[in-house]
């Protein structure tokens, strides 16, 4: 039911809007798009050797693109990329209805009622594809 | 004159299988399919199925008439001058492609093709792909505040080198109509051809081609109580002459030889290969049961409708209304922003309310570039509609404030 999608945890989630901005001086960007509903997420990182150092984003987007955007900006910095990629898989599972456990990041959680509405996983996933994306075109440059 | 809205309701199939609550307000997108529509096609299938234009027993026979058959309910319910005037497509998608193909084929490097800032991308990228492909000049209509596109600008755009104006009839975010005598004047005056896009228009009525004085016109089966998968091109009978085809193969030729073909004329020359068959025959159908509906009722059920959905929504906090505020100039197709809240976040709210509505850009990212909104929610009614259905997505609405912020 929506009502448990839109749980407070989301909304608080989304309007805390972790991260949101600009980095000055990234060491690799992207800007990925949902053709479906138009959101757009355009993601900054800075990484020190194999570790997210900074991440910022603008998220234009619905609540739980904007939610999951916050999320990940909030946990990123000092993790790893083996790290993200298994929050990130861990995530996908979780939409997918066969949730690793335990989750890696615990508050992964307030998604999973996100997995009866198929076309809304793309939502959650958007900010977590784009940190993929940034990741993989800073290994690029490295 | 009275319209039973609940007593028409139960000609839609499908109403019967969902259960309750359910009030679908989408039918821009995709209307629901009439009974006689879904008959049609079953039959045909069931009892008549069989290549057209090409066997000589006596089953394909059967299947050849009844297609052609659906040619000239689809020539009744334009108004066309000839049913050789109705080219059967896969969509008004694929119509559009289709002119903008074989129009486009005739056109020169530095020629004029004029859109609107309005339309759905499917009469907007065909003609950007034309444009990269030959150096045809692509020019915009601009849009008056409302979203309505600004006809009055026309004739100052217009060059002799404008060759064709490509416009929606009644566009698929606001509703808005477009003024269609002013842009067949201003294209008489320069000798360039109309196309119309009436993929939003075809499910509140017939239309009249020869009074509108346009050249072409598509529309989708799928958003007139038919089928989908099948779409109309209609082409005035010389302009439609004048074109090359732009899909080959079967049943599209006179001789072939290794060296040359002979191309059939219109409209076999623009169905290469097996048609849709019955989906045509299941939009004849649907058309033929539209021609014979009291329009002047349904009309004024609809207007009934889109002033209680006008009313509830200024009522709602936060709510902007995208397109014209007048009534009188758009058909029943409201679309809104929210209070800022994403159309995808509402509608899954709405869903909750058994309230089937659209939310996104809605295939048209200028107008919603012009607009300052990423995206929009929308309503829209058709003669199925009933108070009801009103009700519920104003309740919802309200409900999705509540939840969402």
């Amino acid at each position: 039911m929506s009502e448990e999608i839109y749980q407070q945890a989301i909304k608080e989630l989304a309007q805390a809007a972790h991260g949101a901005g600009r980095l000055a001086q990234p060491t690799a960007s992207v800007r990925l798009d949902n053709a479906l509903c138009g959101d757009r997420v355009t993601l900054d990182l800075r990484s020190e050797g194999d570790t997210i150092a900074e991440l910022a984003h603008e998220t234009r987007g619905c609540l739980l693109c904007r939610a999951a955007a916050s999320l990940l900006a909030r946990e990123a910095p000092g993790k790893s990329a083996d790290e993200l990629a298994r929050a990130h898989a861990a995530l996908t599972a979780l939409l997918q209805g066969d949730p690793a456990e335990p989750l890696p990041w615990p508050a992964l959680s307030i998604f999973a009622p996100v997995r009866a509405y198929k076309s809304r996983h793309g939502c959650v996933l958007l900010p977590f594809r784009a940190l993929r994306e940034a990741i993989g075109s800073s290994d690029r440059t490295d | 004159m009275s319209f039973d809205a609940l007593a028409l309701r139960r000609e839609f199939p499908l109403f019967a299988a969902v259960p309750a609550p359910f009030h679908y307000l989408d039918s821009a997108a995709t209307s629901q399919i009439h009974g006689a529509a879904l008959d049609a096609l079953v039959r045909h299938e069931s009892t008549r199925r069989a290549n057209v234009a090409r066997g000589t027993y006596r089953l394909a026979e059967a299947a050849t008439a009844a297609y052609e058959e659906a040619r000239a309910a689809a020539a009744r319910f334009l108004n066309a001058a000839d049913a050789g005037e109705i080219v059967f497509t896969s969509g008004a998608t694929a119509a559009l492609n289709l002119v903008a193909g074989a129009f486009g084929a005739t056109l020169q490097a530095g020629d004029e093709v004029i859109v609107s800032l309005a339309e759905h991308h499917s009469n907007l990228v065909p003609w950007q792909l034309l444009r990269d492909r030959t150096g045809v000049v692509l020019r915009f209509l601009p849009l008056a505040a409302d979203g309505r596109i600004a006809t009055e600008a026309l004739p100052a755009m217009l060059t002799p080198r404008s060759r064709l104006i490509a416009l929606t009839h009644c566009s698929n975010v606001t509703g808005a109509l477009t003024d269609v005598p002013a842009v067949v004047a201003a294209a008489r005056a320069v000798g360039a051809r109309v196309l119309l896009d009436g993929a939003q228009r075809v499910q509140h009525g017939p239309v009249d081609v020869q009074a509108l004085g346009v050249d072409f016109y598509a529309f989708s089966g799928h958003k007139c109580y038919g089928p989908g998968g099948v779409g109309v091109l209609w082409g005035r009978g010389e302009a439609l002459a004048a074109l090359p085809p732009v899909v080959a193969g079967g049943g599209m030729v006179g001789e072939v030889t290794p060296e040359r073909t002979d191309f059939a004329p219109p409209p076999q020359r623009f169905e290469a290969g097996t048609p849709p068959i019955a989906a045509a025959v299941g939009l004849g159908a649907a058309l033929d049961w539209m021609a014979g509906l009291p329009w002047p009722a349904i009309h004024a059920h609809e207007r009934a409708l889109l002033d209680r959905l006008l009313r509830g929504l200024a009522g709602l906090p936060g709510l902007r209304l995208l397109g014209p505020a007048d009534a009188a100039a758009r058909h029943p197709i409201v679309s809104f922003d929210l209070a800022g809240l994403h159309p995808h976040d509402v509608c899954q709210v709405l869903d909750r309310h058994g309230v089937a509505l659209r939310g996104g850009n809605l295939c048209a990212q200028p107008l919603m570039r012009h607009f300052d909104v990423a995206g929009a929610n929308r309503a829209s009614i058709a003669p199925y509609t009933t108070a009801e259905d009103v009700d519920a997505l104003l309740a919802g609405l309200a409900d999705a404030i509540r939840v969402l912020t």
